[in-house]
């Protein structure tokens, strides 16, 4: 399993009160108590990758595992969220090839009207655009919540993944063309439309495909 | 077809791709704000307890 950090310049948002680390030169909150502050963001990565809640839930835990045993092998200074991120795609891709088994719920944890909330300002379907994201296949899914939800760069994301950065780019844009497809968007049409009616007419073509 | 590749330039795509990443964005910002569930809180209190004994 590669735990290597990332060689990301970006600079992680720190705790301001590293100061009581003294004596250390790079003063950094220490990664055991820095890690319950990326809970959440492991836990919306894991759903996009799994796509069901409990098992989302059983790879964070074993991801937490495998960090507070190898918190040696983290370089200080380098991100802690990219480091995690990177220990629990690496789990999650492992044991998928393991055991082969493909996700549970074909049609996503966001299926049916989990992620419908009523939008007034009328700029979203979310509850489409989930459905279309989680028919993406788990490499996609993973590289668009790296660069586009995350805004890492390409060679961030491709040294989380494991692959050259050319590799990254192409494939977050085939995620992106593909995603455009469920959708029934031709490119250059809008999905964050300015209003209301039309972002539902754009993003209804994808109901009726089915 | 290639009308259709014809209008898959730079400017149009470029705002596809922000509206897909804005999108992400917003899907992904709402999930933290999930609360943490008490399995995670009890996870890390025993691995702190261990750490302690070392």
């Amino acid at each position: 399993m590669n735990f290597a950090a990332p060689q990301t310049q970006s600079a992680p948002r720190r705790a301001s009160n590293s100061a009581a680390h003294e004596g250390s030169p790079a003063p950094a909150l220490d990664p055991r108590d820095d890690l319950p502050n990326h809970i959440p963001a492991l836990r919306a990565f894991a759903v996009s990758l799994t796509r069901n809640p409990t098992e989302a839930d059983d790879l964070v835990q074993e991801t937490i595992m495998k960090a507070w045993s190898n918190f040696d092998k983290f370089t200080p200074g380098t991100e802690l969220k990219a480091w995690l991120f990177t220990i629990l795609r690496n789990t999650f891709f492992s044991s998928k090839r393991k055991t082969k088994r493909e996700v549970s719920d074909p049609e996503g944890v966001h299926a049916g009207a989990l992620f419908e909330k009523p939008q007034h300002d009328g700029k979203l379907a979310m509850n489409e655009f989930m459905r279309a994201f989680d028919q993406l296949s788990a490499e996609h899914r993973e590289v668009l919540i790296l660069v586009g939800a995350n805004g890492y760069s390409y060679q961030e994301a491709a040294d989380m993944m494991s692959v050259a950065a050319g590799t990254a780019k192409s494939r977050a844009s085939r995620a992106r063309a593909r995603l455009c497809e469920l959708l029934g968007l031709a490119e250059g049409e809008g999905i964050v439309a300015e209003q209301t009616g039309a972002t539902l007419a754009v993003l209804g073509r994808s109901g009726q495909q089915r | 077809m290639s009308d259709r590749q014809m209008t898959t330039e730079r400017k149009p795509q470029a705002k596809l791709r922000q509206d897909i990443d804005e999108n992400l964005k917003r899907v992904f910002d709402d999930a933290l704000e999930d609360e943490i569930p008490d399995r995670f809180k009890q996870l890390l209190a025993e691995l702190k307890a261990k750490e302690a004994k070392k």
